[in-house]
């Protein structure tokens, strides 16, 4: 399939993502969470989720999720709870600002192990980077999501939205 | 070709039951449908349509459309989809409307 | 001798079950009659979190929202009686075919809740096994823990083919791509993305034209291609992918025949998925004593369903003299207000307007 089909309809989300992108200096200082829900569709368990009430929908439950990054703490407690599995955190490290991470929701079979590298896929599911995992959750409250978390270079905290495991094709 | 295996779902395991399709023992586990039973043992064609004699196989699986109609235990026209798969069933390939009496 | 009930429910989805429970809190004697030997509907199937507000069980997945909806109907004393297919309803009667009997059943007030079918759509050799509607891959997936395929081309990008195909990925089924017709993807952007980042391609302005297959095996291939934007194949751009399973995702029409064969009014709105019953605010037909909800009185959510359920109940309940006319009152007034709530988006859009004109041709009478 080519790159331009890939693309279609869904390239508008970067585009709406510079919007919403907290301010650099916002994520320097502590992880954030990045909510990728753009359209008004009927639903809000992200505001119930997050226990700083950092998460907004106005009027009724059909508008866009805002956030408020200076309430945020990058929990990851609203990551697991959205239907969508739209809801990502993203950390740069302070000390070595080369280096980030990018919390992920995650569905599926055989979970990655700790310290596992994993190769770090796009909106679009292509191979971008690799990366390493950090964390992994799976609690009651996550419901059978996983959250996972990558450690990878800062530079892919925006792009990096997904992984695959070496092993799997 | 049953999951073994599921991030969400757990599949407890059922009795396994015995039935038959076309004379040949398959095994199926308990509480499942005639479809899904024959699905599991990798068959698809359920039945031959009457003037074409095309094949035919599972389509909605609730009973709603009329794709998956079998012979079971001698009588025609079963929604396999809606029907669940009993010990000892004997299950047949339909061909055209099958013989009502 | 014909057994009675106060109110029957036909369907034992989450319209069917909320209109019994919320009947049967009233006081009225409830039976369901539902044609699957597993209750719960299409719910039984949903292995994802269901969007919606804290009051609708949202972020809770669908197959634990027909248990809860189950447990409150035992709670209720509800029956619910399974394989049990009506197959006609008479002026007070409804006829039920089991699998070994058929019976009638006298009913003072009925709720139709029997959902919606899969639409078929058209192209060579549509009718190969292999070719499932969305709604059975599910069903073999989730409730009977089957893996019905390696590799699928999905058609159509509603929620419904979005989701399956995520659900698709989570059973180790490999999923080809997903062909959409229109120029943009049907179902909402979270759900596109999900499948997006695990690299399966939503191919807009494309179809399905042709499934490649034999006796032996049923679909071996799929021929997808280009269209125009009259919906035209464009000669040149055919595909020919390797699947072995093709899954449509097309659609839902509104399971509609038992209302227009009992005599209640009709009419064809597309924005409700086609034919349905003409009916009020509080979910009464042309017939006073037939109520419906769910997917038959237009194709919706679970959600939704749940809410004209409990309408349609709390109305059947009020239209025997059943319970205390002002707490249902009021407490349909409150449901209101949350089914306005929940489509007052630009996704509730079709749903409002075709409800409008459905009360419009009601007023009329
Ligand atoms: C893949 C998929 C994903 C979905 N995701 C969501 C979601 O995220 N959120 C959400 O809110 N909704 C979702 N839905 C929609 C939701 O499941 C349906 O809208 C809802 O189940 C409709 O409820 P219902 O009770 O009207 O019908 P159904 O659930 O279809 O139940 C109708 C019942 O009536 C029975 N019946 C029909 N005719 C007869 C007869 N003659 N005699 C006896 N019984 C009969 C049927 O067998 C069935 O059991 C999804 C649907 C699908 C297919
Ligand atoms: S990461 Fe934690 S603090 Fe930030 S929005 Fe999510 S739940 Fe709230
Ligand atoms: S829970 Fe997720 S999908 Fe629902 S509104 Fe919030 S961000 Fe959007």
């Amino acid at each position: 399939m080519s790159e331009d089909q890939n693309n279609l309809n869904h390239s508008t989300i970067p585009e709406f993502l510079t919007d919403i992108l907290p301010p650099e200096e916002r994520i320097l200082k502590r992880p954030v969470a990045i909510i990728e829900c753009f359209q008004e569709i009927p639903c809000n368990p992200c505001v119930d989720s997050c226990p700083q009430n950092a998460i907004s929908i106005d009027e009724g439950i059909n508008r866009i999720p805002q956030i408020d990054y200076d309430l945020c703490t990058g929990c990851t407690l609203c990551v697991p709870k959205c239907p969508g599995l739209a809801i990502f955190v993203v950390g740069v490290d302070k000390e070595d600002k080369t280096k980030g991470s990018v919390t992920i929701p995650y569905e599926f079979n055989d979970l990655p192990q700790i310290g596992e590298e994993v190769i770090g896929l796009n909106r679009q599911g292509k191979p971008v980077t690799p990366a390493v995992v950090k964390k992994v959750i799976v609690s009651k409250i996550t419901d059978k999501t996983a959250v996972i978390t990558l450690s990878l270079p800062s530079e892919f905290i925006h792009e990096v939205r997904f992984f695959k495991r070496q092993s799997s094709k | 070709m049953r999951i073994k295996k599921h991030p969400i779902l757990e599949f407890p395991v059922k009795k396994k039951i015995e039935f038959y399709f076309e004379d040949k023992k398959l095994e199926a586990r308990d509480g499942e449908s005639i479809a899904a039973a024959l699905i599991a043992n990798n068959i698809r064609i359920f039945r031959f349509s009457e003037k074409k004699q095309r094949p035919r196989g599972l389509y909605c699986a609730v009973g709603k459309c009329a794709s998956c109609l079998m012979e079971v235990d001698g009588k025609p026209n079963i929604m396999t989809c809606i029907t669940p798969v009993k010990q000892g069933m004997k299950v047949k390939r339909q061909k055209g409307r099958g013989d009502l009496i | 001798m014909i057994r009675k009930v106060q109110m029957a429910v036909i369907g034992g989805g989450p319209a069917g079950l909320s209109a019994a429970v919320a009947a049967a809190s009233q006081g009225v004697t409830v039976e369901i009659f539902d044609d699957n030997f597993i209750p719960g509907g299409q719910l039984i199937k949903q292995t994802h979190k269901f969007f919606g507000a804290k009051q609708h069980l949202c972020g809770t997945r669908g197959m634990d929202i027909a248990q809860i909806l189950l447990d409150r109907c035992t709670q209720h004393n509800v029956i619910i009686n399974q394989q049990a297919t009506v197959t006609g309803v008479y002026a007070n009667t409804l006829g039920v075919l089991y699998p070994d009997k058929f019976e009638e059943v006298e009913f003072k007030s009925l709720v139709v809740a029997t959902g919606a079918s899969e639409n078929m759509i058209r192209f060579v050799n549509n009718e190969l096994p292999g070719i499932y509607g969305a709604g059975a891959i599910q069903t073999l997936m989730n409730v009977f823990g089957i893996r019905p395929a390696q590799n699928v081309l999905m058609v159509g990008s509603g929620n419904i083919g979005l989701i399956v195909s995520y659900q698709l990925k989570q059973a180790e089924v490999e999923v080809e791509c997903i062909v959409e017709a229109l120029p943009q993807v049907g179902g909402y952007q979270v759900h596109a993305s999900k499948i997006q980042r695990m690299g399966i391609p939503i191919l807009t302005n494309h179809t399905i034209i042709r499934a490649e297959g034999n006796e032996q095996e049923g679909v071996t291939g799929a021929i997808i291609s280009e269209i125009d934007k009259d919906f035209r194949p464009v000669p040149g751009t055919e595909k020919y992918l390797s699947v072995d399973t093709i899954c449509l995702a097309v659609g839902l029409t509104p399971l509609a025949d038992l209302l227009e064969q009992c005599g209640c009014k009709m009419t064809t709105i597309s924005e409700l998925g086609g034919r349905v019953a003409v009916h009020n605010h509080y979910m009464q037909t042309s017939r006073p004593d037939v109520f419906l909800a769910g997917d038959v009185s237009g194709i919706e959510e679970a959600v939704t369903a749940t809410l004209e359920g409990q309408l349609a109940g709390l109305a059947a309940a009020k239209y025997m003299n059943i319970g205390n006319p002002l707490i249902i009152q009021n407490k349909m007034n409150e449901i209101l207000i949350q089914l306005n709530e929940f489509r007052d988006g630009p996704f509730g859009e079709k749903a409002t307007y075709g409800s409008q004109r459905l009360l419009k041709e009601y007023s009329y009478e």
